[in-house]
């Protein structure tokens, strides 16, 4: 992928497939530490240990349309490819994690690119499901919970283009104030 | 800097207006499916969504229904995007970016014309 939000909005696609409830999105980015992490969190359906012990090889899926998945290799591979790690742990019935992370420095390591416009289109698909997401960087931290918003909102959808508009804008201006998604 | 107060702005001018999207006529929605498996996202999938979005909100077409899904079922041709009619007809657009969207909510949502340069069937010539 040429952007690791892309991956991003990738993978919490999973968990919408899982027909998770609850979407956490943890980005974390420090010069300092020299890393870049991400890691997405769902109480979907998860998957049984033979499943999880397969799902890292791209010929693993429970697609019908094709026969390989590739959405996780590919994150594996790139956390792999630029110093990092990955994790993926799940409990049937309980939830899944995704961890990844990246040598902010390797020069094979994507820009992490727009995370409001990933975070905005699963909101958008998806307006009945909570999203937490958050976004550290060595300057703060910013935390969007869609729970609040709702409150917010009382009948008025999470997907109605006004709101969309509005979360992109609020999202990019604390991440503005945070200097997260720059590199 | 916003903050989640001013969405109960946002929420009581839309109150205000009666056309919300659920006092629409089911049978004039015209529906854009964008395929979001991980190919169609590799290829470029999400600022096409994005762009569809933005565009169906600036021209205020209320009988629009802009979704996704998972695989169209042709890589090398995403991204793909369906337009399905209220009259069930269907409509596949691929290898879509924001520029033709742009030019497919003008003539298809709008006018009412196919973009056949830009239909599956033209995908190979
Ligand atoms: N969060 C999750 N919860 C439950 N099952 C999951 C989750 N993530 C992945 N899986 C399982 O692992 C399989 C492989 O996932 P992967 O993302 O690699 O490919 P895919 O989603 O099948 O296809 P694609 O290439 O479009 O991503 C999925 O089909 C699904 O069965
Ligand atoms: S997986 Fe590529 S089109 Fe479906
Ligand atoms: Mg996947």
């Amino acid at each position: 992928m040429k952007e690791l939000s892309l991956n991003i909005l990738d993978i919490a696609n999973n968990s919408v497939k899982a027909k998770a409830g609850v979407i956490e999105i943890d980005v974390s980015e420090s010069e300092n530490a020299d890393i870049v992490s991400i890691d997405i969190t769902d109480d979907g359906c998860g998957m049984d240990e033979h499943m999880l012990a397969k799902v890292t090889d791209p010929f693993v899926t429970t697609r019908t349309t094709r026969k390989v998945g590739l959405g996780i290799p590919l994150l594996r591979q790139q956390a792999i490819d630029t110093d990092g790690h990955f994790k993926i742990s799940s409990q049937p019935g309980k939830g899944t994690k995704v961890h990844a992370d990246f040598r902010l420095t390797h020069l094979d390591r994507p820009p992490i690119g727009d995370v409001a416009s990933t975070v905005v289109s699963l909101i958008f698909a998806s307006p009945d499901i909570r999203f937490l997401y958050k976004h550290k960087t060595d300057k703060g931290e910013f935390m969007l919970d869609t729970q609040e918003v709702k409150e917010q909102l009382g009948d008025i959808p999470l997907n109605e283009p006004e709101v969309i508009t509005w979360l992109t804008e609020y999202i990019n201006e604390n991440l503005q104030s945070i200097e997260g998604g720059k590199i | 800097m916003k903050s989640l107060e001013e969405l109960r702005a946002i929420k009581a001018k839309m109150q205000n207006n009666v056309q919300l999207r659920g006092v629409e006529d089911a049978d004039s929605v015209i529906r854009v499916v964008v395929g979001m498996a991980t190919c169609g996202i590799a290829a470029g999938a999400r600022p096409v969504l994005n762009k569809f979005i933005e565009e169906v909100q600036n021209r205020g077409l209320k009988n629009v229904l802009v979704t996704q899904t998972g695989c169209i079922g042709v890589c090398r041709l995403e991204p793909i995007v369906e337009i399905i009619t209220p009259t069930g007809e269907k409509t596949t657009y691929v290898k879509m970016n924001a520029d033709k969207v742009s030019k497919v909510v003008h003539e298809h949502l709008v006018n009412n014309r196919v973009v056949e340069e830009y239909t599956i069937g033209n995908a190979d010539k």
